[in-house]
């Protein structure tokens, strides 16, 4: 059957079981887009491509499945980069289709032409040029298979115009991909160095990340933790991936960690670490990260090994086939933890957690943003999918917000992205529509793609929104205040919008909380309606997250709280 | 831990952003490529990358996890951890002046060095050797006036399977 090079691409889209497109049209891909007016294939149309690539990658973190975003040439697809920059750096699957000028033109400065695979060479895990027709096929489906096998990540494909305008022959059964993948089964030696070490500990500790949730492995991770009373920490990657209501649970360690979670890591003699890189927020000082402790590492990724903390003993290989054979393991061996050491590890981190637990203090007439926080899980039950923006407002929801399930907990980690809460939100609810999608949002970033209003109105997407706003980018204030004897250089956001307006004025719902008493009424009002919600919670200014560790400390040593005058 | 000089072996799939991918990727990450060499293997698909690095063993493994990460990349060897044996040669030019007309034929009969093409004015050689035996060349070929030189990046074959 010939074919032409649209046709082909939205032929294995379907293959893919592809559902939703993120997108935004424009002159190189209007042929694509022509196919498309005539598909079955469901199109979100964006307001800006940043936040295609974001809506993509939140259906991708929420389902699992590789994300699809498609744009245009030039601007639209360097509007796309930020968007792929995130996804790389929290490894999450997803295809970027961007229009390309003909062949002929490539490398004349031709109108809307850009070296968009040499821009994205560094912040993807893979892209292609599609030269020919020829390769056409292939390389859709080898896009897909790299975007979801091993360590996962974006794939770009760029598509020229006259490319996908041609006419070729295409059987799907004669389409070869490269097996790019090398797939590593820990060898059994390693399990009984695991079980040796497990043996002698008296402090042991897990360490849960990302690479749990991407390797669906929190069902193994959360079995072997129970089974043998073993603590467990996370990294921000890793909440969900542990019941965050389970007695075993610490919370997340690291620069906004708790504190219990810090010392934890900091006294366990064996540290199991799963699926995490060991980023500088997490670790603090490098010399001083549990340096009483041996330390395991299971990773998919070989380059994440010893690249930041040196390792007592890698194992490179999926976190879920692994985490099974070394429960396997254990089981054969009658593993078994000695009673009065495991209690006396667990007693000594609930005198901690008894010691600094997680508080603040919401009195006097101010909201205070945790106590938002707080209430939403309260009156949602904790049934519900999270996204956030990054900043205080992000710091705030990983602390306070417990996670029970994986994909959960939706938020740009290794890049820190802002702007990313609320297409993300629109991608996992398009995934979940009968879902509870809240992003969190703080007032800084809420604006930094606040056009997507616009998507969510158009497509009946009922993502609710809830603004922390205290008039402040809060994160970097925060720092300001603690590290730059308070000149707030640059950081008050009081010039803003009237966000309950400006949410009319899209035509949703706003709402508005300004008293501590307003707050449940109001998020109970706002998730009720069976409508796109923005919640505008106007909070204490000047609330700082805690604990803290500064740059450059030891994570045991944390900055508690301050004296707080309001 | 001790710096020293690593060369590495990589054989990748020949695609035409594969060389920018991986110095991309080591400039990148702060690492420094100090020589190179690239062509196709037996197969117009397949080719090997020979490049030298410095860095201590933590930072060359690093560069090496980092390299196999890349989907066009099939292997990686640091040769400096095998039996290997190592090449470059040099393309070098030399004007014949009448005072160092002597001195030039002396040395290339001492040296037993591969003379490529001569004419009245210049003497083009090609020597080839590992690296010690290039500088020593260098060394001798300095005196006698270079007009202009190339010098290839390392090439090395492993000894063992």
């Amino acid at each position: 059957m010939k074919l032409k090079g649209t046709q082909i691409l939205l032929k294995i889209l379907e293959e893919e079981n592809v559902e939703i497109i993120f997108g935004y049209p424009g002159g190189t891909v209007l042929d694509i887009y022509d196919c498309l007016y005539h598909s079955k294939l469901k199109h979100i149309l964006v307001r800006h491509e940043q936040g295609a690539v974001h809506a993509a990658d939140g259906y991708a973190r929420a389902t699992g499945k590789v994300g699809v975003c498609l744009v245009t040439s030039g601007p639209g697809a360097t509007n796309t980069v930020t968007g792929i920059a995130t996804a790389n750096m929290d490894s999450i699957p997803i295809v970027v289709f961007t229009g390309q000028v003909p062949t002929g033109l490539i490398g004349n400065d031709a109108f809307q032409e850009c070296d968009i695979t040499g821009i994205t060479r560094p912040c993807t895990k893979h892209n292609f040029l599609v030269r020919n027709i020829e390769e056409l096929a292939a390389t859709i489906k080898e896009a897909f298979h790299i975007a979801r096998t091993g360590r996962p990540g974006p794939v770009l494909v760029d598509l020229p115009k006259n490319v996908m305008a041609e006419e070729i022959e295409y059987d799907p059964a004669n389409i070869k991909i490269r097996n790019y993948e090398v797939f590593h089964k820990p060898a059994p030696k390693k399990m009984a160095q695991v079980f040796e070490m497990l043996f002698h500990a008296k402090k042991p500790l897990i360490m849960t990340g990302g690479g749990v949730i991407l390797g669906k492995a929190s069902l193994e991770l959360t079995q072997l933790a129970q089974k043998y009373q073993i603590p467990v920490t996370g990294t921000l990657m890793g909440l969900g991936s542990f019941p965050g209501t389970d007695q075993l649970w610490q919370g997340m360690l690291g620069m906004h960690g708790t504190y219990y979670a810090n010392m934890a890591v900091s006294h366990c003699d064996l540290l199991i670490a799963v699926g995490v890189r060991f980023d500088d927020r997490v670790t603090g000082t490098i010399e001083t990260f549990a340096s009483n402790a041996q330390i395991i590492q299971i990773d998919i990724d070989p380059s994440s090994i010893n690249k930041n903390v040196v390792v007592d003993l890698p194992i490179i290989g999926e976190t879920k086939a692994t985490l099974k054979d070394l429960m396997k393991f254990l089981a054969d061996h009658n593993y078994a933890p000695v009673p009065a050491q495991r209690k006396a590890w667990l007693a000594q981190i609930a005198e901690w957690k008894e010691k600094v637990p997680l508080t603040y203090c919401q009195n006097g007439k101010i909201i205070k943003p945790q106590y938002v926080i707080q209430k939403l899980h309260e009156v949602t039950k904790g049934d519900v999918i999270i996204t956030t923006e990054v900043g205080q407002n992000q710091m705030w929801t990983a602390q306070f917000f417990s996670f029970d399930k994986p994909n959960t907990f939706i938020s740009s980690g290794g890049l820190g992205t802002m702007g990313f809460g609320l297409p993300a939100a629109i991608g996992v609810k398009c995934a979940f529509p009968d879902k509870q999608v809240v992003d969190i949002a703080g007032d800084g970033s809420i604006q930094m793609n606040i056009q997507e209003l616009a998507t969510a109105a158009q497509y009946k997407i009922n993502v609710k929104i809830v603004i922390l706003n205290n008039g402040y980018l809060g994160m970097v204030r925060q720092w300001q205040e603690l590290f730059y004897e308070k000149r707030y250089s640059y950081t008050d956001m009081t010039y803003a919008p009237d966000f309950v307006k400006l949410a009319e004025a899209y035509g949703i719902v706003g709402l508005r909380a300004t008293k501590p008493e307003e707050v449940e009424a109001v998020l109970k009002e706002g998730l009720d309606m069976n409508k796109p919600v923005l919640m505008d919670f106007t909070v204490s200014r000047e609330e700082c997250v805690y604990p803290m560790v500064r740059p450059g400390a030891s994570i045991s040593e944390m900055t508690l709280d301050r004296e707080i005058t309001n | 831990m001790e710096k020293k000089e690593h060369i590495i072996s990589i054989l990748v799939y020949n695609k035409p952003d594969v060389l920018a991918r991986i110095a991309g990727t080591l400039g990148g990450k702060g690492y420094n490529i100090e020589s190179l060499c690239v062509n196709t293997t037996t197969s117009y698909e397949i080719s090997k990358i020979v490049m030298t690095t410095v860095g201590n063993q933590a930072t060359v493994t690093r560069i090496e996890n980092q390299l196999r990460r890349f989907v066009d990349v099939i292997q990686v060897d640091d040769l400096t951890n095998i039996e290997s044996i190592h090449r470059e040669m040099i393309l070098v030019r030399l004007n014949i002046t009448s005072d160092k007309k002597d001195q030039i034929k002396k040395a290339i009969d001492t040296y037993k060095w591969k003379v490529l093409l001569l004419s009245d004015s210049y003497v083009v050689l090609e020597i080839t050797g590992d690296k010690p035996q290039i500088d020593f060349a260098l060394a001798r070929l300095e005196p006698l006036g270079i007009a202009d030189i190339t010098r290839t990046g390392i090439v090395a074959l492993q000894l063992e399977d």
